[in-house]
């Protein structure tokens, strides 16, 4: 979906100093010195440090970081609720920072919508008159501004609470609320700051779940802000990780976790689940086949050859058709059946994005290694026990290198 | 004391004073005409409704903003002020404090949200709502007098500045209490300030608002005998004739009464206040 590749949102090397000596700040920061030391000599506080990386459109960009790590403070630089110290934020092409007020009060009206980790649902409005807020400020005549704001409403799973005050309702409820709020001024893009960190952790998968298919359908770009490693890798395109400031790492989930950049996003990764973030594609091996075409013979003799004592029967195109052991072919060369006959048909297969935790019962009780197919039922490898446990176990030995094959978003799994 | 000159502040002041007097003495009495005719109306116009009708007036309201047991207290004690014989003087009483109070409030809340909005303001005003509150009352009258006669009108415009700074203090507080992410969250959907205002802040602020007004009427009630000294009429006027003629009981009987408008001007204000929370009831 975002191999277009156009750029929605451009950070240009865009610092924010909080606090009275910027331009002192500014200059040790170019000197390269440390956030605590520029602290402790100017009193400034770093809040983003030359922070460069381009958004494309129909992403979901996740900035991810401790907290402190100044994730807050990025997300707000880019509808301008923090003026930026230095550098240049585009949107669509425009510069957002030399925007005059009322430019920027059209992008913020019309383009950019926000979730707030709070909710930040206004008390003293109804959860109808919460949604159409945007469209109310902007002119939008009534009649209209209730009816888009009841299809958002919609859009989110709550029809019938329109009338209701956000205290009446659950806290996944009143998210959804603030995410209807955001949807109904129709914009391009979402900032999300820790929009479900104040969940818990079922609504908060559901939450997940739910952006994702609105995601599908709408297209929105979003920026998401968390700090909660599971929640990027589920949601998240490409993931940039933040450090005193500073990103220091871009990347797509995969490369996040294969090839940390340093010491701390190892740190972050280190104790991810990995069951839940490698697929079959990490631990697949080639798998060894023969042509349906070819006589018994054929197949026995590759067995000797390589060692095997079973291997799988394909078709041309390299689709999958089945498997044969040893005995079966030997058995067939013996009474002259064609290999079609005597194979064996009921082969486990899995597509290559299965995360491993899945694989587990099928690996567990197969007769035959299961095979990874793609949607033709072409032959793409296998997995085998020992591999599955080695990568469960940390051992790296296991784990295909992330640019051998394609894998496709971690996130479509579920 | 040891050499230094007394600096003449007083002097200056009364400088001061004779030259707004002599500079701006028409819009004084532009003014003073203006406050003397708002509280005449209001009593010529109470005065011709029967008291009865008042009294039953005054409990329906408490009624429908609070309970029941306020209800009949308002309506008794309107009663039981007409029966003792200080009606009229209660209503110049009410027209004094009502006076006062919608001065306070036409110029109390936008100042307050006005330094709600810009901080130098607010560090402007804020001592002088100090000031205005813990200069005792008395010192009003003395320049009110001067600008204005003896009269209601010096007693309105004591009342005025001794009752005005809850409403803004309190203005300033609801609309800063809005908390932040409410404030960023108009900000991030493209509000003007007016809208922010007008739409979040000022609802929000309304329950601490309407707190403000409420101890405004009891500050302007507190008022009455001190602005009777200046010649304002009404319960007060009769409570200081009677601690200078050391009438205890006559002095009672309007203390009482100026007791039972304040009950029942509080306990109505307060709930107006409490029923605008609106949207908080669940
Ligand atoms: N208004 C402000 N004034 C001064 N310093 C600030 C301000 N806002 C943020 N900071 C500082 O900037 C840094 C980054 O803060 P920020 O809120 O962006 O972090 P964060 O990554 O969002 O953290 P969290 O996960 O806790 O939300 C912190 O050191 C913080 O103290
Ligand atoms: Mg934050």
């Amino acid at each position: 979906m975002n191999e277009s590749n156009l750029k929605k949102i451009e950070v240009k090397n865009v610092t924010k100093v909080f606090g009275k000596n910027v331009k002192k700040a500014t200059q040790l920061l170019n000197s390269g010195k440390s956030k605590n030391e520029i602290l402790k000599t100017t009193g400034a506080t770093i809040g983003v440090n030359k922070a460069n990386f381009d958004v494309y459109e129909g992403e979901i960009f996740v900035i991810m970081g401790l907290s402190g790590s100044g994730k807050s403070t990025l997300v707000r630089l880019l509808n301008r609720l923090i003026e930026p110290s230095t550098g240049n934020i585009l949107i669509d092409g425009q510069d957002v920072v030399k925007m005059n007020k009322e430019q920027l009060r059209d992008v913020r009206r019309k383009k950019i919508g926000m979730v707030f980790q709070n909710f930040a649902l206004f008390p003293h409005r109804t959860i109808l008159e919460n949604t159409e807020y945007g469209l109310e400020i902007q002119g939008v005549a009534k009649a209209k501004r209730k009816a888009k704001a009841k299809e958002s409403l919609k859009l989110v799973g709550l029809e019938g609470y329109e009338e209701q005050y956000p205290n009446q309702l659950s806290g996944g409820m009143q998210q959804r609320v603030g995410l209807a709020r955001a949807l109904a001024n129709e914009p391009d893009i979402l900032l999300m700051d820790e929009a479900f960190s104040a969940l818990d952790p079922l609504i908060r998968k559901d939450m997940q779940n739910e952006l994702l298919q609105l995601h599908d359908s709408m297209g929105k770009t979003i920026v998401f802000i968390t700090h909660d490693l599971d929640e990027a890798l589920r949601i998240g395109d490409r993931i940039a990780l933040m450090k005193d400031g500073q990103i220091v790492q871009i990347g797509t989930p995969e490369e996040i976790l294969m090839s940390p950049s340093n010491e701390y996003v190892e740190k972050f990764v280190e104790d991810v689940d990995l069951s839940k973030v490698f697929t079959a594609a990490h631990i697949m091996k080639p798998a060894e086949t023969v042509q349906v075409d070819k006589g018994p013979r054929v197949a026995l003799t590759l067995m000797k050859n390589l060692r095997i004592s079973s291997i799988y029967v394909v078709d041309k195109q390299n689709r999958l058709l089945g498997a044969i052991t040893a005995q079966g072919a030997k058995e067939a060369a013996e009474t002259g059946a064609t290999l079609q006959k005597v194979m064996i048909q009921e082969i486990s297969t899995v597509p290559a994005e299965t995360l491993l935790i899945d694989l587990f019962n099928l690996v567990s009780t197969a007769a035959v290694p299961v095979a990874v197919v793609d949607e033709s039922h072409r032959m793409q490898g296998i997995v085998i026990r020992g591999a599955l446990i080695g990568a469960l176990a940390g051992n790296d030995v296991y784990i295909n290198n992330p640019d051998i094959h394609k894998t496709d978003d971690l996130k479509k799994v579920d | 004391m040891n050499g230094l000159p007394r600096i003449p502040l007083a002097d200056w002041i009364d400088l001061f004073v004779d030259w707004l007097v002599s500079r701006f003495g028409g819009i004084f009495d532009g003014v003073a005409n203006f406050l003397e005719q708002t509280v005449e109306g209001i009593v010529s116009g109470l005065g011709l409704i029967p008291a009865i009708l008042i009294a039953l007036f005054i409990g329906l309201v408490a009624w429908l903003v609070s309970k029941k047991s306020i209800a009949i207290f308002s309506f008794t004690g309107f009663l039981m002020i007409d029966y003792l014989g200080y009606w009229d003087a209660m209503l110049q009483t009410l027209a004094l404090v009502l006076t006062s109070v919608i001065i306070s409030i036409v110029v109390g809340v936008p100042i307050g949200i006005w330094a709600s909005q810009k901080e130098t303001v607010r560090r402007i005003v804020t001592p002088m709502l100090d000031f205005m509150q813990t200069m005792p009352a008395f010192v009003y009258l003395l320049p009110a007098i001067f600008f204005f006669n003896i009269g209601v009108v010096p007693g309105v415009v004591a009342s005025v500045i001794f009752s005005m700074p809850p409403t803004i203090r309190l203005t300033i507080l609801g609309i800063r209490q809005v908390p932040r992410d409410l404030i960023e969250a108009t900000e991030a959907f493209g509000s003007t300030t007016g809208q922010r205002l007008m739409k979040v802040q000022l609802p929000l602020a309304m329950p601490t608002i309407m707190a403000g007004i409420n101890q405004s009427i009891m500050l302007a009630l507190s008022m009455v005998v001190i602005a009777s000294m200046v010649g304002a009429p009404g319960l007060g006027e009769e409570v200081y004739r009677a601690v200078t003629q050391l009438k205890t009981g006559v002095g009672f009987e309007a203390g009482i009464a100026i007791v039972i408008l304040a009950i029942v001007l509080d306990r109505i204000t307060q709930n107006i206040g409490r029923q605008n929370q609106g949207g908080n009831v669940s």
